[in-house]
């Protein structure tokens, strides 16, 4: 699949700032099942800082904008190739082990009613059905509902909630999965819709299990499947914070308001759709 | 109870040692009016330096004066000899343990320490996986604790990896020793240790980063004055002639950081901080620190500056990783280890537990992430009921706990209310790491000044003292 990506994220100020730091993790992962064809990163007024590839395999690239502005638009365009790997991160190149990713956050503590979810699944060694019985349990547990929940809510407060989105999916796995021992991870991405009437968001998050035999494979409870070609893969963490595609900081008084928008179509020729979501 | 019998620097049965043979007449030509006049001197000069030491949660006069004992510590040519190529040898492996763990960690996949251990370390930092630091150094200063129990037997009692303090002590101390009895130094060879600030400035300015292409500008990065080592930042920056800066003193901007002085913008290329890895960066680190400037992780990562002691250090200096250094020095030099370890029992392990619960009234127990002298327990000196209580938290969270035997620490003559007594003590060598790996013959004794005490923590009335090495 040939998918084209358009991504803005605007931020803006009620009073000047200065001084904007970003890191972003915003270039596609490189791995058998994308192959980039063309892709750009801008930021307005910005100067490039120190880029990098991490020890996950992500691109981590600096930005900084001197200032005062009132207003910051980070614009990610392009166009990846790729193929269905059936979830699997096959040829992905990293040196963090999976063992560091068994390592609970705030956003991924456990609580009774999470544990609950991996009942009968302890001492089970099909690992990959274990995993996928867990994204179904946590698909059945937690209903899709934009806004119900916040960047800061919890594994354990939307199951609790009952509702949430990719994010609150993504972290209520790996919160199961390590609990069971599983090295499991947060991953950000992009989503083409596919107008199968489940609901979809273009900036997606899924979770990754580390399996013996398979390495890092992909679920996305939120859609019940594992990754395939609709999906782009960003970049990882181990919570939706550390995996964030754009973290930042500016320095003044100022209050900052966000607006996001993202479209992933699928190029080809006669078949264009296109899917637009506004935050 | 068995008397433990401990080892006396100064005295072998009623002979001196050797090391110690001028000291004997200086000791015995002090009167007490003469050593009490200089005993208030060593304190005014220390008040008039401004050197104090606070310390965290203990409350009090945070500008209380560590107690500084006027009777030296000394160590023979011969002795330091034998200690420096140990040290050495330590924080060679410790740094090559560091690479190895954020590189390929062979170490780990040759079943030489438990994956567990290393990798869901509190300390060990997922994002600087895959980075090897200029020269191959995570951690530029390596201070070593040491105690000794015998003329020959040293042991590691902890490495300290990250930002080591007390220092500053080392050099006041020697510094003060020399202002009140300048005649000691005329009547011994003793080693000097005023190179200090000059080698930890090459040791800092050799580990630049690719992207520096000039002679590098070093600062050191401070929390800020309310931090309990805060003289020994500033007292370091003004030795080495650099400067001091705190968090908001830096800024990135594009590939580099940069400090704010009176003439405008000026590239930093070595920060030397001496603040904790999780404060450095609120874009990598946590997001509510007011002390770090942001972006430094990518500026640092992408080799635009360096990092003394190297994010992620942390992890070869934790309490049960500490276990394994033996095996690092045979695992990476090939050699055999040249300082001992104390024997260390892991709570977390069933049968250490089991060992160390019914041998508690025997046993030294540490919390592994503790520090400062601070939720420890030394059997031998507790109550019954102090026993039991410790016994309730280490099976409430046994991981969280090591113990050690009771080691019979040597003492040295110490100055004290009615004359000259022996004291226990350990050793704080400092050991520079960079493009040569370097070590002033010296370093920073404590002593338990309490009779009895084991415990040579300032926190926990601890004192300094001046230490010697003799020349040949």
């Amino acid at each position: 699949m040939l998918l084209t990506v358009d991504h803005v994220t605007r931020y803006f100020y009620d009073q000047p700032v200065r001084a904007v730091v970003q890191s972003h993790r915003l270039t596609p992962s490189l791995f058998d099942g994308q192959r980039t064809v063309n892709w750009k990163v801008h930021v307005s007024d910005g100067q490039l800082g120190g880029g990098f590839r991490d020890g996950a395999g992500d691109w981590v690239q600096g930005w900084t904008v001197l200032g005062p502005v009132s207003e910051i638009t980070v614009h990610v365009t392009g166009v990846i190739e790729t193929v269905d790997c059936a979830g699997l991160l096959r040829g992905h190149r990293e040196v963090v082990p999976p063992e560091c990713y068994l390592q609970c956050t705030a956003a991924t503590e456990m609580d009774g009613a999470l544990a609950a979810l991996t009942e009968g699944m302890a001492g089970r060694t099909d690992l990959l059905s274990v995993a996928h019985d867990l994204s179904a349990r946590v698909s059945d547990a937690i209903a899709y509902k934009p806004g119900a929940t916040k960047a800061h809510t919890t594994a354990a407060e939307a199951l609790a909630l009952g509702e949430g989105v990719c994010q609150d999916h993504a972290q209520a796995l790996i919160a199961l999965a390590r609990h069971l021992g599983l090295p499991s991870r947060y991953v950000s991405g992009y989503l083409l819709a596919d107008g199968d009437g489940v609901a979809h968001e273009a900036a997606h998050a899924w979770a990754e299990v580390s399996l013996p035999g398979l390495g890092w494979v992909g679920f996305d409870p939120a859609n019940r499947c594992c990754p395939d070609a609709r999906y782009i893969r960003l970049g990882s963490g181990l919570d939706a914070a550390d995996a964030a595609p754009i973290k930042g900081t500016a320095r003044g008084p100022g209050q900052e308001s966000l607006n996001v928008s993202v479209s992933v179509s699928e190029t080809e020729v006669g078949t264009g759709q296109s899917q637009v979501q506004q935050q | 109870m068995a008397v433990i019998k401990y080892f006396n620097e100064m005295y072998q049965g009623d002979a001196v040692r050797t090391p110690y043979a001028q000291l004997q007449d200086w000791m015995q030509s002090m009167p007490a009016e003469l050593r009490q006049m200089k005993q208030a001197e060593a304190e005014n000069l220390f008040r008039r330096i401004g050197i104090t030491f606070a310390v965290y949660g203990e409350g009090g006069d945070p500008d209380r004066l560590i107690p500084f004992d006027m009777f030296p510590r000394v160590f023979s040519a011969v002795e330091w000899a034998k200690l420096e190529r140990g040290i050495k040898q330590r924080a060679r492996a410790l740094n090559a343990f560091l690479v190895d763990v954020y590189g390929r960690g062979e170490i780990v996949r040759a079943g030489k320490i438990p994956a567990r251990l290393v990798y869901q370390n509190e300390a060990y930092e997922k994002s600087v996986a895959g980075f090897v630091p200029p020269k191959g150094v995570y951690s530029h200063i390596v201070g070593i604790d040491l105690v000794r129990t015998g003329p020959d037997e040293f042991f590691v009692l902890e490495d300290n990896c990250r930002t080591p303090s007390g220092v500053s002590y080392m050099l006041e101390n020697r510094e003060i020793m020399m202002r009140m009895f300048p005649d000691l130094f005329r009547e011994n060879r003793i080693e000097p240790v005023d190179s200090y600030p000059a080698k930890l400035r090459r040791t800092l300015a050799s580990v630049a980063p690719a992207k520096c292409d000039r002679d590098p500008t070093v600062v050191i990065l401070t929390p800020g004055h309310f931090n309990s080592a805060y003289y020994e930042h500033s007292f370091l920056a003004d030795l080495m002639g650099v400067e001091l800066v705190e968090g908001q003193d830096l800024f990135v901007e594009g590939e580099f950081v940069f400090m704010r002085t009176t003439e405008g913008p000026r590239r930093v290329d070595v920060i030397y901080r001496r603040i904790d890895d999780a404060y450095i960066d609120p874009l990598c680190f946590r997001p509510d620190s007011m002390l770090g400037i942001p972006g430094l992780m990518d500026v640092y990562r992408s080799g635009g500056v360096s990092i003394c002691s190297a994010p992620g250090a942390g992890v070869a200096d934790d309490k049960a990783v500490y276990t394994y250094v033996p095996e690092m020095i045979r695992f990476y030099l090939g050699e055999e280890p040249l300082l001992k370890n104390v024997p260390t029992w892991q709570c977390g392990k069933a049968d250490d537990l089991k060992y160390v619960l019914s041998n508690l009234k025997e046993l030294v127990v540490k919390e592994v992430h503790g520090s400062g002298g601070y939720g420890m327990l030394v059997g031998p000196k507790s109550t019954a009921e102090q026993v039991e209580a410790f016994r309730l938290q280490i099976e409430a969270d046994p991981g969280n706990y090591i113990a050690q035997p009771t080691l019979a620490l040597s003492t040295t003559p110490t100055f004290v209310a009615d004359g000259v007594a022996p004291r226990h003590v350990d050793l704080r060598p400092y050991c520079l790491v960079g493009e040569r790996i370097e070590l002033v013959p010296g370093g920073l004794t404590r002593v338990a000044l309490k009779d009895g005490s084991l415990v040579v923590n300032s926190s926990q009335g601890g004192g300094v003292k001046d230490t010697w090495v003799l020349a040949e």
